[in-house]
């Protein structure tokens, strides 16, 4: 006899956990029944995301670093569901060696981006990148490259993310957070919903505890969200859906610079 | 012994600086006249008194220098070589120097601030942008690993009244020198050193239509901001105009960097060394009377230090100089307009209301003119308008802190984010104070130090983008991959 | 949190009456504050009012091996009327000699109002018995002089001997009491920080010190404007703390009108008017004198002078 599969159901990702929408909806999306998050799943997604960044971004760029890593061994382990959901095996593997790639910068971005100052009198005075706080991302096409492009560059600079994944293709937003969640991603570091974009997000842009919004994954609502977003001066980013660059993420890095009197 | 030692007067000569009657518009390389046929009077803030007549800059004005700073942008500016890009604003820099005195003198005048200030501040840094900038001019491959930057195109800048001529080299500086063209905006009570400028443009020989000085109120800035024509906008001003600035770019693509406003936590711990620890309190927020974004407005002082703390600031206060600008004498200089004198004397006027305790130094104001006597509030609670929101004047909010958590906790606790203050003997609470202040720019055992190597900016609602240093280029340049 | 401890390790001693809090002091942020004060523009009548002050302060000194009688004469004759040729130049606070000299000097001063300083305890190394040093101290202050200028012992200081230089002070101070004003000398030049300028004044005062006193004028730096802002705010800081009243000496290296005008805006910004007289301010100096002279001419005749119209002593 034929063995009846186990169906998966496809839940949200918050807080490292996989709960269903408080609002109890789903949406059928590549034909599965997907979470359909509601704004107060944002809320809550936006309020573990901030409490999480605390420890986050204390963490050393070493184990920030060895963190991306593996989620690259989660994603390695779980090519083949990966690929089940994505566009295509090749999405699959670039995506995890972009995860690589930026698992390398984790402890390489401040040397790069970072400065001494020479300032014209007896003060030492350096520069240095520090995480902005909360990103939120609407993630581009494709599902899985895309959503790794915008995401790794976020979390690697110390950032949490609050990532509103494809509404067309969601069904490999959440394979990946399973793999977050086996990864030592600490828990609210990443945060992943499904539903309908326009339902979400104005209430990520608008939301006065997001910190800078990754808009590469927009369409015509950009300059809507872009407008919301000015509110608390958010810093908006619009980068490329397939590509890799330390400039991805130094677009959410603040720069702290510290002066201090050289004297006896 | 003597009853008094007042120093006599000692006045800077204003006569090394001429004012013109009426000022056009500076657009192409030459003045014009406005196309609004509309001026109006700027003054001289302590005294009261018309200094000259500016254009009010409408949309076709605004249009005008666009076009201009297009035509040098494509006809020239972007093709010449990098290298000679530099040699112009070496040039810039160094007409400064030698011009520095009529400079200070004319930007005491127009603004009110302390001759000290603008001579040994103001122009000397604004100066020194210029040579800094200079010399990246050519170095940009260096400056971005792996691309290629290359200009945006017409840069609109939008500057506050607060350093009129030092906000003009942090603007114009990095867009020229990345090989942009600009149309700059003076601010409206305070354009007279944009003005002067222009002349030592000609005397640099300048492109024409590279740089275009326009003057006006916000409409002017608005026309700016709105123009199609206008690649990237870059202001400095209060946070509430930098929003709508965000808001009118929004889904434009136009690039943007806000530098907007601050209240910066000041703090101060029992190890501290004391007495320069009141220096810094004081120059954080009586420099420039308080007209500085990041200034230390809110001071917190350790609980066990604190009256020895408030009693040395209290003696400190009651030798500030305050009175006319142009007097090398002067610490506090007059407000810098009608409006903002206003706008402090109602925040502080609420924290009387609220319960604060206010103490001011016994102070000999000139009749005319508009002046604030520095001001400390005490017994201040967080939840105090004074203590949220930006006064921009010479006035002060002290509140205090048991442990170094509460203080980061309190410090942190604004939408703001532009500056902070540490005070400790200790190395390693530095740099965790450091850490932990959310602003873009930390002063430890100092206050209020700028360099043209150092980046300036804000974290949160006090802007976006940096100003300064190698990072002040990111915002003049375009990234192709390399 | 508790609070700073009054005094640091090796600082425990039997200090009456209490001091305040040792505290630290930040170099770069001390001098721009001195840069800040010494840009002062004095003009007209408020210059005039502090070079006459300047004058009345005066310690004119000359601490030189090749020193004699006659040269200690003509250098009192000087300190009592500056100026011969105008009357209205107020005579010098004192005259500062070595010991030997102090006879002299006090001869030629007698019956004016300018008193006799002497310097001692091995000025100007302070490296001599203990013994050696009281003994001079007594030997001066016998024979007249009103002032006593001692040097701390550098060396004990230096090696973290605190109770050793707060002793020798506090023995000075036992024979000085009550005949002559103590002035302490720290040589600041070889303290090597503002906080240990910082200390050692606060170890003078608590000694007994009536005045604080920069330098010997035989260290490679003298008195500078930081250092003497730092020692002007730990009098201040006693004066706050317990009432005291301490005097300030700046000496060495000040030969301009303009820096000793420099000095007194410090002390007129620090400390208020209360401090900007002889009896709790004093600049020493010699060749200082002739310069002020000839700025004060200036200033009445609106000529700029020339050193041959005034007396070289």
């Amino acid at each position: 006899m034929k063995r009846l599969p186990v169906q998966k159901t496809y839940k949200l990702f918050i807080g490292g956990a996989f709960p269903r929408s408080e609002s109890g909806r789903t949406l059928v999306a590549e034909g599965a029944n997907v979470a359909r998050a509601s704004r107060k799943d944002l809320r809550d997604a936006v309020r573990i995301a901030r409490q999480a960044g605390v420890g986050w971004a204390k963490a050393t760029a070493y184990n920030r670093g060895q963190v991306l890593y593996r989620i690259a061994e989660m994603m390695e382990t779980r090519r083949a569901e990966l690929a089940s959901v994505a566009s295509s095996k090749a999405e699959v593997d670039r995506a995890i060696d972009r995860v690589v790639w930026y698992a390398g910068w984790a402890d390489k971005i401040a040397q790069v981006v970072g400065t001494a100052n020479p300032v014209a009198g007896p003060y030492f005075n350096f520069t240095v990148p520090e995480p902005t706080g909360v990103v939120g991302i609407l993630a581009p096409e494709p599902p899985l490259l895309g959503l790794v492009s915008r995401l790794a560059p976020v979390i690697v600079g110390g950032n949490t993310a609050v990532v509103i994944a494809s509404e067309a293709h969601p069904l490999v937003a959440i394979e990946l957070a399973e793999c977050l969640a086996t990864a030592d991603v600490p828990p609210g570091v990443v945060n992943i919903l499904t539903g309908l974009r326009k339902e979400l997000a104005p209430w990520l842009a608008s939301h006065m505890d997001v910190s800078a919004l990754d808009l590469t994954g927009g369409d015509g609502d950009a300059a809507e969200l872009e407008r919301l977003g000015a509110e608390n001066v958010k810093r908006v980013v619009r980068g490329k859906a397939d590509g890799q660059s330390p400039y991805d993420i130094t677009a959410f890095l603040e720069l702290k610079t510290v002066w201090h009197p050289i004297g006896m | 012994m003597a009853t008094a030692w007042d120093y006599a007067p000692a006045p800077e000569a204003r006569d090394i600086v001429r004012i013109q009657e009426r000022y056009g518009l500076f657009i192409g390389g030459k003045f014009v006249e406005p196309l609004s046929g509309e001026r109006y009077t700027t003054i001289d803030p302590a005294r009261e008194e018309p200094l000259s007549e500016v254009a009010q800059a409408n949309k076709a004005d605004v249009n005008r220098a666009v076009k201009a700073a297009r035509g040098a942008f494509e006809g020239s500016w972007s093709k010449l070589r990098p290298s000679e890009r530099a040699k112009y604003l070496f040039r810039i820099a160094r007409i400064l120097q030698e011009r520095s005195r009529e400079f200070a003198v004319l930007e005491s005048l127009n603004g009110g601030k302390p001759i000290r200030e603008s001579r040994d501040v103001d122009v000397p840094l604004a100066a020194a942008h210029f040579f800094y900038y200079a010399g990246w001019a050519d170095k940009l491959e260096y400056a971005f690993p792996n691309r290629r930057p290359r200009p945006i195109g017409v840069a609109g800048q939008i500057i506050p009244w607060n350093f009129p001529l030092l906000m003009l080299a942090w603007k114009i500086a990095p867009a020229l020198a990345a090989g942009n063209t600009v149309v700059l905006k003076p601010a409206e009570t305070t354009p007279l050193t944009a003005l002067l400028f222009c002349d030592v443009l000609r005397q640099a020989e300048l492109p024409p239509g590279v740089v275009n000085i326009v003057t006006g109120d916000g409409r002017t800035g608005a026309e700016i901001v709105a123009h199609p024509g206008v690649d990237k906008i870059a202001f400095t001003g209060s946070t509430e105009v930098g929003k709508a600035i965000q808001r009118t770019l929004a889904g434009t693509g136009k690039r943007l960097t806000l530098e907007l406003g601050g209240k910066a936590a000041n703090i101060v711990f029992d190890d501290a060394p004391l007495d320069q620890a009141v220096e810094g309190i004081i120059n954080g927020i009586y420099f420039n009377q308080g007209h500085v974004c990041c200034a230390g407005s809110r001071l917190f002082v350790q609980e066990s230090i604190y009256e020895a703390t408030i009693a040395k600031l209290k003696r400190r206060m009651r030798t500030l100089r305050v009175g006319d600008p142009l007097d090398k004498n002067t610490d506090v200089g007059a407000i810098n307009s009608k409006q903002q004198l206003e706008k402090i004397a109602s925040l502080v006027q609420s924290g009387v209301e609220e319960g604060a305790e206010i103490y001011q130094p016994p102070c000999k104001l000139p009749e005319r003119g508009y002046w604030f006597v520095p001001t400390v509030f005490t017994n201040v609670a967080q939840s105090y308008r004074i203590a949220q929101e930006e006064i921009f004047g010479p006035v002060l909010s002290v509140l205090t802190f048991r442990t170094p958590d509460e203080a980061i906790e309190k410090a942190n606790n604004t939408p703001y984010g532009l500056s902070a203050g540490v005070w400790t003997e200790k190395g390693s609470r530095i740099l965790a104070m450091a850490q932990r202040l959310r602003a873009g720019v930390v002063w430890a055992n100092t206050y209020n130090r700028f360099d043209p190597a150092s980046p300036f900016g804000g974290y949160k609602e006090s802007g976006f983008g940096r100003e300064g240093g190698r990072h002040g280029l990111e915002a003049y340049v375009a990234l192709d991959d390399a | 949190m508790a609070t700073a401890p009054a005094l640091p390790g090796g600082f425990e001693l039997p200090l009456e009456p209490r001091l305040p809090r040792l505290g630290s002091v930040d170099a770069v942020a001390l001098e721009e504050r001195a840069d800040v004060l010494s840009k002062r523009s004095i003009k007209r009548e408020s210059k005039v009012f502090a070079l006459e002050l300047a004058i009345r302060m005066m310690d004119l000194t000359t601490l030189e091996g090749a020193d004699t009688p006659g040269k200690v004469a003509a250098l009192s004759s000087k300190g009592i009327r500056p100026d011969p040729t105008d009357p209205g130049i107020p005579s010098v606070a004192a005259i500062c000699v070595y010991p030997n000299l102090v006879p002299y000097a006090l001869e030629r001063t007698r019956g004016t109002a300018v008193t006799v300083a002497s310097v001692a305890t091995a000025f100007p190394s302070g490296q001599s018995p203990l013994e050696v040093k009281l003994e001079e101290t007594r030997w001066v202050v016998e024979a007249g002089a009103q002032e006593v200028d001692m040097v701390i012992d550098r060396g004990a200081f230096l090696s973290g001997r605190y109770a050793q230089v707060y002793d020798e002070i506090v023995r000075v101070k036992e024979i000085c009491a009550g005949r002559a004003r103590l002035k302490v000398i720290l040589e600041t030049g070889e303290l090597g920080t503002y906080d240990n300028v910082r200390r050692a004044s606060l170890l003078a005062i608590a000694g007994g010190a009536d005045f604080i006193k920069t330098s010997t004028g035989k260290a490679a730096t003298n008195a500078t404007l930081p250092v003497a802002l730092c020692m002007l705010e730990v009098i201040r800081d006693v004066h706050e703390e317990t009432g005291r009243v301490v005097g300030m000496k700046v000496a060495g290296g000040i030969r301009q009108s303009k820096q000793a005008v420099q000095f007194l805006v410090q002390v007129h910004e620090t400390l208020g008017l209360a401090w900007l007289t002889p009896d709790r301010y004093r600049i020493g100096a010699s060749t200082l004198l002739n310069d002020v002279l000839m700025q004060l001419r200036k200033e009445r005749t609106g000529h700029y002078q020339n050193p041959d119209y005034f007396t070289v002593d």
